[in-house]
């Protein structure tokens, strides 16, 4: 076989045709997310809530209940109680979401461990898997997707005020509460779209990794969101592509070329955009929690 | 529950405090049109607990507020509390205020407009298009005012505006808010800097939880109010007609009684 047929050779594959299709997706949904939630510092709870619907995951099929519902119910809710709890702030906001979302996690490991994995591969729930990408994983995809593009579009200027200084936007009327919840509404379902692509330990990379990249590239947050996307769209299609070739899951191979992409931008950049991700989550003080 | 009144601005018996402490106690004052107040205190006085309540993001746990039906209020934050690499630039800035009118990201012909008169109104016409972290401590305070004057306001609330700028900042600034309120504005600050505001302010708020004082620079800034205030001994110069606050314990290298 020559190198062009290697090459060429795990694009007559339907399954890995689909399974490309949805890695470039979710690297791209993973990159637009990622911009909101590197810059508002929730990185800590995408990687929290990923770990969280994994509960989900594993409770939906014992009860008998379609997977995706039962995860993503189970993912919303626990989007909504971490929400909740940083916005209260009664109790420190990492603590309470390590207990909830470490919890739920043990609680799903604890299931598929005693029950048996009654629904989709647990290996590919926490690494990601080439194999098994359904019709109906892309479709779930293409929803999240779009549903992401028009929340930030449509709500742009809105998720742009609340990201840099939500204080002052809560004066100038953007409804602060629901913005933020909407936004936990996106990321749940981002991180229950990209589950069977990327896995639970792995999805944070996804969300992180180019965000930073397009941190360093770019002043303007515009340009930062379309460059995280494609950015992540890249690393999603060459990532599932070595991982067929080298026969890892496809998780861990699109979060290295994530982190390839970070040292090759470092490198060039000599370090000095670096600074550009410094205080990247850096907040005015909740308007709730500060006295004079 | 928010009632109307002639004043823009009204707190009748204001308690107010978080988990169960309070930071302002009964404390009743007006903002009338056209005022230009300094509220002054030292750090958990109570002034940025002011601000909230007169902007309604907080709620009294005892007494009331009311407002001028109609009455428009903008906001500038501390310097220090803004994230300065945040990614945009500075009329992407300005016109977040527009964020509740207008949703979609690109801006109108009018939007655009309306940005680069307000930004020419506060002479940084061409900064338009400068990152947020190139511009200096005076330039961000006008970036953050001209963000609040987008919105039309009556009345403008800043907390701390001469924080952490030095001293010519601080009269550049302070200046430019004269103008402002000159143009009819009604503008209300905080600040610890009582030198800093004795000249450039008519009318100050002495604030310990309590309004221990309120009155002209000359009937604030004295030594019995200023006790009450800090918790600390200080003496006032008289310089120009000013009042100039000096430390208590360089008074006598002074030659001159607090």
């Amino acid at each position: 076989m020559s190198t062009w047929q290697t090459l060429l050779d795990p694009f007559q594959y339907q399954f890995f045709q689909k399974g490309l299709l949805a890695a470039v997706l979710a690297g791209a949904l993973c990159g637009l997310i990622g911009v909101y939630v590197t810059l508002r510092g929730m990185s800590y709870i995408g990687h929290g809530l990923a770990h969280a619907i994994f509960g989900g995951f594993a409770a939906a099929p014992l009860i008998g209940i379609n997977v995706v519902l039962g995860a993503g119910v189970w993912g919303l809710a626990s989007a909504l109680a971490i929400n909740a709890v940083t916005r209260r702030r009664r109790i420190g906001a990492d603590a309470a979401i390590g207990v909830v979302t470490t919890a739920s996690f043990a609680l799903g490991v604890a299931l598929l461990s005693r029950f048996g994995n009654k629904g989709p591969s647990f290996d590919a729930a926490l690494f990601g898997s080439i194999n098994g990408v359904t019709r109906g994983d892309l479709i779930l995809l293409v929803v999240a997707l779009v549903f992401a593009v028009v929340v930030f579009t449509a709500l742009y200027r809105a998720f742009l005020f609340t990201t840099f200084d939500p204080e002052v936007a809560d004066v100038s009327g953007v409804p602060v509460a629901r913005m933020d919840a909407l936004l936990m509404l996106v990321l749940s379902l981002s991180i229950l779209a990209t589950l069977t692509i990327i896995g639970v330990t792995l999805v944070a990379a996804t969300i992180v990794i180019p965000a930073v990249v397009a941190r360093m590239l770019t002043d303007s947050f515009s340009r930062m969101l379309w460059l995280s996307s494609s950015i992540g769209a890249v690393c999603g299609g060459i990532g599932m592509y070595l991982s067929f070739q080298i026969e890892v899951p496809s998780g861990t191979t699109i979060v290295l070329t994530n982190t390839l992409v970070f040292l090759v931008v470092l490198a060039l950049t000599g370090g000095r955009t670096l600074r550009r991700t410094a205080r990247m989550d850096d907040h005015a003080e909740p308007r709730v929690a500060v006295a004079a | 529950m928010v009632n109307t009144t002639d004043a823009l601005v009204r707190l009748d018996g204001v308690t107010f405090g978080y988990d169960g402490a309070p930071v302002l106690r009964d404390v009743s004052y007006a903002v009338e049109a056209g005022a230009f107040t300094g509220i002054v205190g030292p750090s958990g006085s109570g002034k940025t607990s002011l601000l909230r309540v007169l902007l309604g993001t907080v709620k009294p746990h005892h007494g009331s507020v009311s407002r001028r039906p109609g009455v428009a209020v903008s906001y500038v934050p501390q310097l220090e509390t803004v994230n300065w690499n945040f990614p945009v630039t500075v009329a992407e800035c300005v016109l977040m205020s527009r964020a509740s009118k207008r949703l979609l990201p690109w801006a109108t012909p009018q939007e655009k407009a309306d940005v680069a008169a307000v930004l020419n109104r506060l002479g940084i016409a061409d900064l338009g298009h400068r990152h947020i972290r190139e511009l200096s401590g005076g330039q961000q305070q006008r970036m953050f005012i001209a963000r609040a004057l987008i919105r039309r306001p009556q009345l403008l609330l800043m907390d701390e505006p001469t924080s952490g700028v030095d001293v010519a900042t601080r009269h550049e600034v302070l200046h430019l808010l004269g103008d402002l309120n000159r143009d009819g504005l009604a503008i209300v600050l905080t600040t610890h800097d009582l030198n800093g505001m004795a000249a450039h302010l008519p009318h100050l708020v002495a604030l310990q939880q309590r309004i221990i004082a309120s009155g002209t620079p000359q009937e604030v800034i004295v030594p019995a109010v200023l006790e009450q205030t800090f918790g600390a001994r200080m003496d006032v110069l008289m310089h120009l007609g000013m009042p100039v606050v000096v430390d208590g314990n360089h008074v006598g290298a002074l030659g001159v009684a607090g």
